[in-house]
């Protein structure tokens, strides 16, 4: 690639992080560092019934006799886990009965976000729940959705008042042993979203949690669980910023779906975590477990996530295909620039009959990052007629970066058709050319392909957010073109 | 469990051994080696490159081994009865892992090429042997197991600019009244514009257990061209592990083919480095299993260098309860722009029990590239199959032809004419299950 291609390339993935700033807010913080008393004072802060004290303790000593894992092609800092605070919240507690009790500093901040918690402004059609630091500050459109027999609400409330379901399904697809992070997230949780759609019920509105992090020196855990019982439908996006800041923070969150007979769950993530800088310093770490379960027949999960932020990106939505004809969906773009490392993808296990999956996975890597896509596609004895199909692509831009492949596949049963196939290849230069020739310029003839290249995934994306999607991908890359 | 103990003993007893039969840097190689070994030890079940393949409980002390050769009783007639026919080889002969013809170690063909046994080439040739051995094997716990203990194998010399018009052909037998461990080690070295063809047959000629940990060394030196082809037909009492190492310089071109027939469990480790522009290599690999038998082939290719092109095709069939995996990774370094890199595994299960897992990889970190792969485990196609049966053809026949067709794609790649109509000829027939178990050399059943 000649030098002013180099050029071009370098403005376009060098855009600014738009949401940097700091929100000047009194927080409550208590001390960092992480024991026994400090999972009881989170519980305690949180009102909580005994039986979460007893499982969260339960978390806490399994985490204990665990290490963190290495296998994954990431360079990770030692984290000091006894250095986090592991709760924060904007003061003035108590969820706010009315939009004229909430802090103006914190509705400027989520305005600012383009999160309006006015419902009045509120983004079309779609409920939000926005959680700042370790808890969630409003849920817009509630009553509505209460009127059909939806539960939106935060994991605290849900836990205060609909402990019967929460007892039923916290854990029950993520347990708290199942990882080193799901088990330190399981401990220190603080909140989250939990959503219920009951038997055939089709939720009228996208739901949305907007995740922030505020708070200097504090790590975010908050924890998604959303039921759709039998024949439900639901679409759930999730958005997530922080500000701008030299040292890393860690966001360990779990997330659980569980889809009964007919159900069908759409889960969208539009992942803009702070990067860190050019030189690679700050951002977030964000170590997420995010699992679902078609745990009745003809049941689908759709898994959809673009990845832009993030110092080091290290999660695997994933599926479980219990139920017979249950099918599920994976599209996923990663996108890396600078010092960014992201290590994702998906795993698919095949349980029921008849159960299909599919993967289309766009990995985009420039500047000095590192990319990889890690799959696993598992058939297993009694899965008959299971049906897979993968597809990872990677885009090199720029001779300094890494995109790496590392898919799994793992068969036993004779019926089964599971297929994977995979390239990597930089933007060609006769896509250029073509381009240019027709008076499009460098800059906007890869902004185009790129485009091009990631639109079976952003297609899949909520109307409102594809937009977005489409705008943050081209600021990530912004000064990267080659 | 922790079968270390067992190596570390048998050094020790045999160290004086060892040292008196070696040179001071095979000596200094041994001690290393068995250093590294202990260790690391053997790769424990969560090993990533041994994930889907278990060893070191094989690794025991239920096999006898011998770090001198063993008298053996055969008729060596036996053996070479019948040739493949119209193929002509120079043919040596390796028993339990020490080369044969005592009376004659090392031979020198026309054009200065030297074959022969490689402990009488460290003898003779210290030198040479000190410049290559070793220089680009892993860490691979198995190999520094082979470096310590192995004693004998091939050794193979291509001066510059020179051809070996006749492939050599190597057939390793394993014969013995006892269960036998065996580790041998090969050497081949093509100096510069040189070319040989090598076709190498596993046998087992004797029920007994045998344990194979076998490591082969391969230098091509720039515009070298060597092509390689090894047939596995071992009884399924048998275990081996084998680790293949290519190193690449500037334009040489390297064909690899391993054709696993029989084995009850085989793992080979394929390692090629491609170290200077323009090198080329093709590798390919085809296994049929049935009953328990377990293959695992492991692909390794590495671009160090720019313009670089590998080619992999892997294929497997498994029917009743054999398990087969792969794992193929391809490496491109930072600066090695313009590698065309590909790769693909296909796969085709018969049997309910039957199990594959298949891990391809890519790794890479230069942009101008083309790389890709690809990977299948499905079943023979329904269509195909109606197809053949509506044209009045029986199911089992039509089976047979979908899985005869399936597995040419990779008979079709072995450029060796008389050797390409033989191996056709044996895969139909371990296809049919009429090729149950190897009575003589795998290129002469029959």
């Amino acid at each position: 690639m000649n030098e002013t291609n180099d050029n071009i390339l370098n403005e376009v993935t060098q855009g600014d992080y738009k949401y940097g700033f700091v929100t000047d807010i009194d927080t409550e913080t208590i001390p960092k560092g992480l024991n026994e008393d400090v999972v009881r004072l989170i519980s305690a802060k949180k009102n909580e019934p005994e039986f979460m004290l007893e499982w969260r303790l339960k978390a806490f000593r399994h985490w204990q006799t665990l290490t963190m894992p290495t296998w994954a092609h990431l360079t990770i800092p030692e984290i000091s886990y006894q250095d986090i605070i592991y709760y924060a919240a904007p003061k003035q507690q108590a969820k706010y009965a009315s939009l004229d009790e909430v802090d103006p500093e914190l509705l400027e901040t989520f305005d600012k976000l383009g999160i309006p918690l006015n419902e009045r402004n509120h983004l079309a059609g779609v409920a939000v729940d926005a959680v700042m630091d370790s808890i969630s500050v409003k849920t817009t459109f509630r009553e509505t959705l209460a009127e059909k027999g939806i539960i939106f609400c935060s994991m605290s409330e849900a836990i205060r008042e609909h402990p019967d379901l929460v007892k039923k399904y916290l854990g029950s697809v993520v347990p708290s042993t199942d990882n080193f992070f799901a088990a330190l997230n399981s401990a220190v949780f603080s909140d989250g979203s939990f959503c219920y759609v009951p038997k055939g019920i089709r939720c009228p509105m996208e739901l949305s949690t907007y995740f922030r992090i505020n708070a200097a020196n504090t790590g975010q855990f908050e924890r998604t669980l959303l039921i759709a019982d039998e024949g439900a439908y639901v679409s759930y996006l999730e958005g997530c910023t922080a500000p701008q800041r030299d040292e890393n923070q860690l966001h360990a969150a779990v997330v659980e779906l569980v889809a009964m007979e007919n159900a069908e769950i759409k889960y969208s993530t539009v992942q803009n975590w702070y990067p860190g800088n050019k030189e690679g310093k700050g951002g977030i770490y964000n170590f997420v477990t995010k699992r679902g379960i078609c745990k009745g027949a003809n049941s689908k999960i759709s898994w959809t996530q673009v990845e832009t932020g993030s110092a080091i990106t290290w999660k695997y939505p994933s599926c479980i295909l219990r139920g017979d004809n249950s099918s599920a969906e994976f599209y996923s773009v990663a996108v890396t620039n600078n010092h960014q490392q992201a290590d994702t993808g998906t795993k698919m296990i095949h349980i029921g009959k008849n159960t299909r999956s599919r993967i289309v996975s766009k990995g985009i890597s420039a500047g000095l990052s590192n990319n990889s896509y890690r799959g696993l596609v598992k058939v297993t004895r009694g899965a008959e007629n299971a049906r897979n199909f993968s597809q990872c692509d990677s885009l090199l831009l720029g001779s300094k970066c890494g995109s790496h492949t590392f898919p799994y596949l793992e068969v036993d049963n004779k019926t089964a058709k599971v297929e994977h196939e995979a390239t990597t290849s930089k933007i060609g230069e006769d896509q250029i050319f073509y381009c240019n020739q027709r008076g499009i310029s460098t800059e906007d003839a890869v902004g185009l392909i790129v485009n091009g290249y990631a639109r079976e995934v952003l297609n899949q994306l909520p109307m409102e957010f594809a937009v977005e999607a489409q705008k943050l991908l081209a600021i990530s890359l912004e000064g990267s073109v080659g | 469990m922790d079968n270390t103990n067992i190596y570390t003993a048998l050094y020790q007893e045999n160290k004086e051994l060892l040292q008196s039969l070696s040179p001071d840097f095979l000596v200094k190689l041994r001690e290393d080696a068995m250093q590294h070994f202990i260790q690391k030890g053997f790769p424990g079940k969560k090993d990533e490159s041994y994930k889907y393949t278990y060893l070191e409980p094989y690794f025991n002390n239920g096999y006898n081994k011998y770090l001198s050769p063993k008298n053996i009783q055969f008729d060596v007639n036996e053996i070479f009865h019948c040739d493949v026919p119209k193929l002509d080889t120079h043919v040596i002969l390796l028993v339990n892992g020490f080369y044969f013809d005592a009376a004659n170690p090392l031979k020198t063909l026309p054009g200065d090429v030297i074959v022969g046994s490689f402990a009488q080439a460290v003898k003779e040739y210290p030198e040479l042997v000190a410049k290559y051995l070793g220089k680009y094997t892993s860490g691979d716990s198995f190999v520094a197991l082979n470096t310590a203990f192995s004693r004998d194998g091939i050794f193979l010399y291509v001066p510059k600019g020179k051809v070996v018009e006749k492939p050599i052909q190597v057939i390793n037998v394993l014969i013995s009244d006892e269960e036998l461990m065996v580790q041998h080690r090969n050497l081949v070295i093509l100096e510069p514009n040189s070319q040989a063809r090598v076709v190498v047959c596993d046998h087992t000629l004797s029920p007994n257990k045998f344990l194979t940990n076998a490591v082969t060394e391969v230098y091509l030196g720039e515009n070298a061209t060597f092509d390689h082809f090894k047939v596995q037909n071992e009884h399924n009492d048998s275990v081996q592990v084998s680790h293949t190492y290519f190193y690449q310089d500037k334009a040489s071109s390297l064909r690899t083919s391993t054709i696993t027939l029989h084995g009850g469990l085989v793992r080979n480790n394929l390692n090629i480095k491609l170290d200077g522009e323009g090198a080329e290599c093709h590798a390919f690999g085809l296994f049929v299993t049935d009953q328990a038998q377990h293959v695992d082939n492991s692909v390794f290719v590495d671009h160090a260098k720019p313009n670089c092109t590998s080619n992999q095709l892997f294929k497997g069939i498994l029917d009743d309860q054999s398990n087969g995996a792969f794992a193929g990774r391809i490496l491109v370094d930072r600066d090695s722009q313009k590698t065309a890199a590909y790769q693909r595994n296909s796969n085709i299960l018969l049997s309910d029990e039957a199990k594959m897992d298949s891990k391809p990889q890519l790794e890479i970190y230069a942009d101008d590239v083309k790389c890709s792969h690809g990977a299948t485990v499905g079943q023979l196609d329904e269509d195909a199959l109606f197809y053949l049966r509506a044209r009045g053809i029986s199911e089992r026949e039509a089976k047979l032809m979908l899985m005869y067709a399936f597995a040419y794609e990779i008979i079709d790649e072995i450029k060796i004419e008389p050797l390409h109509v033989r191996m056709a000829d044996l895969i139909e027939r371990r296809l049919r299950g009429d090729l149950t178990r190897c009575n003589n050399c795998a290129v002469n059943c029959g």
